[in-house]
């Protein structure tokens, strides 16, 4: 292997920051999980009765089930007995009213993912909700959005304080049986958000969430709910990560996004779960399931994922376009390294009318990793003049990795029209030597390389977080991409 | 400026350079010529640090310092510019970019503070009047969907700003029309400056009646068989490489 090769491998190795574990004192579950598990949770969360009952449903329908096993990846059986359900910061009985109430631990922890709540509260304009291990921590300028009529909270605590308004939506999009995971999940979900834009209002501020998985040997299921009705607009952010640990974790979301007459929905997702050590040790299994549906005529939703950790991820963000002229989008980036797997893509099933969908994804496979991008584009009979346009371009970093790609298409309407490119390419030696000669280092030169492979996704993600992205990416730069 | 002793250099077991010696002082233009497999763009990718090459033998001095025992971007930061015969595409980076990125790393590594945004704004506007290109150049990819002669311009705006000591230039006539040729020599006549130094490789003449160089070498099966002044160039293109070939054998 030349120099610049070894190079490339030193580079991508880095090391997890964010692997540090908070000391704090948690309430835990002991491992396994059966019914009264499950009502334990539910009864701790105070929830209505409606709730119980529906996650008692999804866990009896999850025991018939089995594990998918089509995705390209390689995976240790998981023991569901041997998970904690439930783990959470102690003080739950008297949850923090304010963020001066907050266990200043916590607000460590956030600082040194460098999310300040303290600070974003004042100068970001961004309003944070924070859900550490299984519980929703604080949720920042909660009330300028309640001026506006937004109710953007935790969800166990929309199930006690809107339940009409979640029991109206929840589930409806990824029902409780439409798959293993999303089974699971809606059995033992502990936390997420919840958000309704109402009627005409365009969101003054991004939403964000933070997602982080803190305890050992427990799984994290949240679950998010977002409501924009006619006419409303919103950008939703959410980012993750994990410490450090030998064994793998899991974590099995559901989002569920509804967009109604003329809505807009954006939704950003920077992904940096523990991916493992180099030889492949530890890390999160990620089990996600992501879906819009866009009930609405005219109405939008755009999906932009980052995904740089995680050992597995298995994730397909997707939109059901129902109403007619109505508008899916999904922007891609998923980097694998060392052993980390990815399974990801996205699916468009064009149901009104003039409905249109663009897929743009970019897979990075560096190390021994596995990149798989897997994407279906449905095209029911009535969906007329229905577009799609899909672009999936690959990039090897160095000749141990893999990089896979999986394109369903199905039409059943022939006005359709369907466009798929694909490309796979490498960081050529001649592209790294071009920049050294012009004084970059290997590694910034790999760095600016990666990054101008993914600017067309980068340039859809809001500001704060293509920045965060970038630095993801086990890159230097600061300022823009020009 | 650089001093090249005895250079021997081989690709994997097969001999390339085969003891080559050359003075360039300061300011000073050399052209080497030569025909194909002579080791011509050897001698460039060795002086700039790629890899894939063995040096044997021999030592390279640059202003005091062992060239051959930087890394390359060292050698790029203390002031040596290859102007590339292929340069290559860098989809999704603006040129401008690029030229921020490594005009900084100069700057850091002369231990300057990183370039003020408007100043360098200021300064590459400058250099993109002087050399007659659009302003739309610094927005597009690097190279990306750039025509031949738009890349080895983009080539010379890139030593324009980062003003390097030994330049480098290697078939930078290649792949031009007369006209390109002109425009890009013009460009390159005026970076000639007394602490600047040139070494421009090419296979033919022609690059040589628009950049004038003070001593001309000609490189045959490894090593610089003849020296001389502008003319040894002209009575080359007269006589073609097997004169010197037969000279030598």
């Amino acid at each position: 292997m030349s120099t610049n090769a070894q190079e490339i491998d030193n580079l991508i190795g880095q090391k997890y920051k964010e692997g540090f574990v908070t000391d704090i004192e948690v309430d835990t579950f002991p491992p396994g999980l059966d019914e009264e598990v499950i009502a334990k949770l539910s009864a701790i969360k105070g929830e209505p009765a409606f709730m119980l009952e529906y996650r008692l449903k999804a866990f009896r329908h999850w025991q018939t089930m089995t594990e998918p096993d089509w995705a390209q990846l390689n995976i240790e059986p998981i023991d569901y007995q041997a998970i904690s359900y439930y783990s959470a910061p102690k003080k739950d009985s008297d949850k923090p009213q304010s963020l001066d109430e907050v266990d200043p631990k916590l607000l460590e922890t956030y600082k040194k993912l460098g999310i300040p709540l303290d600070e974003q509260e004042r100068l970001a304009g961004v309003a944070v909700d924070a859900v550490f291990d299984s519980v929703s921590v604080a949720t920042t300028f909660k009330g300028k959005l309640h001026d506006v009529g937004v109710i953007f909270c935790p969800i166990s605590e929309a199930l006690k304080e809107h339940p009409e308004l979640v029991k109206q939506y929840l589930g409806t999009v990824v029902p409780e049986t439409d798959n293993f995971f999303a089974a699971l999940n809606a059995a033992v979900f502990t936390d997420g958000s919840f958000v309704y834009i109402p009627k005409g209002v365009r969101c003054p501020m991004e939403l964000s969430t933070y997602f982080r998985i803190n305890a050992a040997n427990t799984g994290q299921f949240e679950r998010t709910l977002i409501i924009a009705d006619a006419d409303s607009h919103v950008s939703y952010l959410e980012g993750c990560t994990a410490p450090m640990r030998d064994e793998n974790q899991l974590h099995a979301a559901v989002v569920e996004l509804v967009a109604l007459e003329n809505a807009v929905i954006k939704y950003s997702t920077v992904q940096n779960w523990y991916p493992g050590d180099e030889n492949g040790v530890g890390g999160i299994y990620n089990f996600v399931t992501k879906r819009a549906e866009c009930r609405g005529a005219n109405s939008k939703v755009s999906w932009t994922q980052v995904e740089t950790g995680s050992a597995i991820t298995w994730k397909y963000p997707s939109c059901v376009l129902i109403g007619d002229n109505s508008v899916g989008e999904f922007y891609s980036v998923a980097l694998t390294n060392n052993y980390q797997q990815a399974d990801t893509g996205t699916k468009m099933i064009h149901i009104g009318k003039n409905t249109r969908s663009t897929i743009i994804s970019k897979g990075i496979s560096a190390g021994k990793s596995q990149n798989t991008y897997r994407g279906l584009v449905k095209v029911g009979k009535n969906a007329e003049n229905a577009r799609n346009y899909t672009q999936c371009d690959s990039l090897l970093v160095g000749d141990k990795c893999g990089a896979h790609t999986f394109p369903y298409v199905e039409v059943k309407q022939p006005s359709a029209q369907v466009e798929h490119e694909a490309t796979t390419s490498k960081i050529s030696e001649d592209q790294l030597f071009f920049c050294q000669q012009r004084g970059l280092s290997a590694e910034d030169a790999v760095s600016m390389i990666v990054n101008g492979f993914c600017k067309q996704v980068f340039k859809e993600l809001p500001m704060e977080f293509a920045v965060e992205a970038q630095a993801l990416l086990g890159l230097s730069l600061e300022g823009s991409v020009g | 400026m650089l001093s090249i002793k005895n250079l021997h250099v081989s690709v994997g077991d097969k001999p390339i350079l085969k003891g080559v010696n050359l003075e360039i002082n300061a300011g000073e233009v050399h052209a080497i010529m030569g025909p194909n497999g002579a080791g011509k763009s050897t001698l460039s990718h060795v002086l700039s640090g790629k890899s894939g090459y063995t040096v044997t033998e021999g030592t390279v001095t640059y202003k005091g310092k062992d060239l051959l025992d930087m890394a390359p971007e060292i050698r790029a930061r203390e002031g040596v510019f290859l102007a590339f015969q292929y340069p290559v595409e860098i989809p999704g980076v603006s040129n401008i970019y690029l030229l921020k990125a490594a005009l900084n790393a100069m700057r850091t590594h002369q231990g300057l503070p990183e370039v003020d945004a408007f100043d360098f704004l200021t300064l590459v506007k400058g250099k993109v009047k002087l050399l007659e290109m659009d302003e739309k150049f610094l927005y597009r990819s690097v190279n990306e969907g750039f025509s031949g002669g738009e890349k080895k311009r983009n080539e010379i705006l890139q030593a324009a700003i980062l003003e390097p000591s030994m330049c480098i230039l290697d078939e930078t006539d290649s792949g031009l029309d007369i006209d390109a040729l002109k425009v890009v020599a013009a460009g390159v006549n005026s970076l000639r400056a007394a602490d600047r130094s040139f070494l421009m490789i090419t296979h033919y003449q022609r690059l040589l009646d628009y950049i004038k160089p003070d001593i001309v070498h000609v490189l045959a099966d490894g090593r610089i068989v003849k020296s001389g002044g502008p003319e040894l160039a002209l009575e080359l293109e007269a006589k073609g490489y097997s004169w010197v070939e037969e000279q030598v054998a």
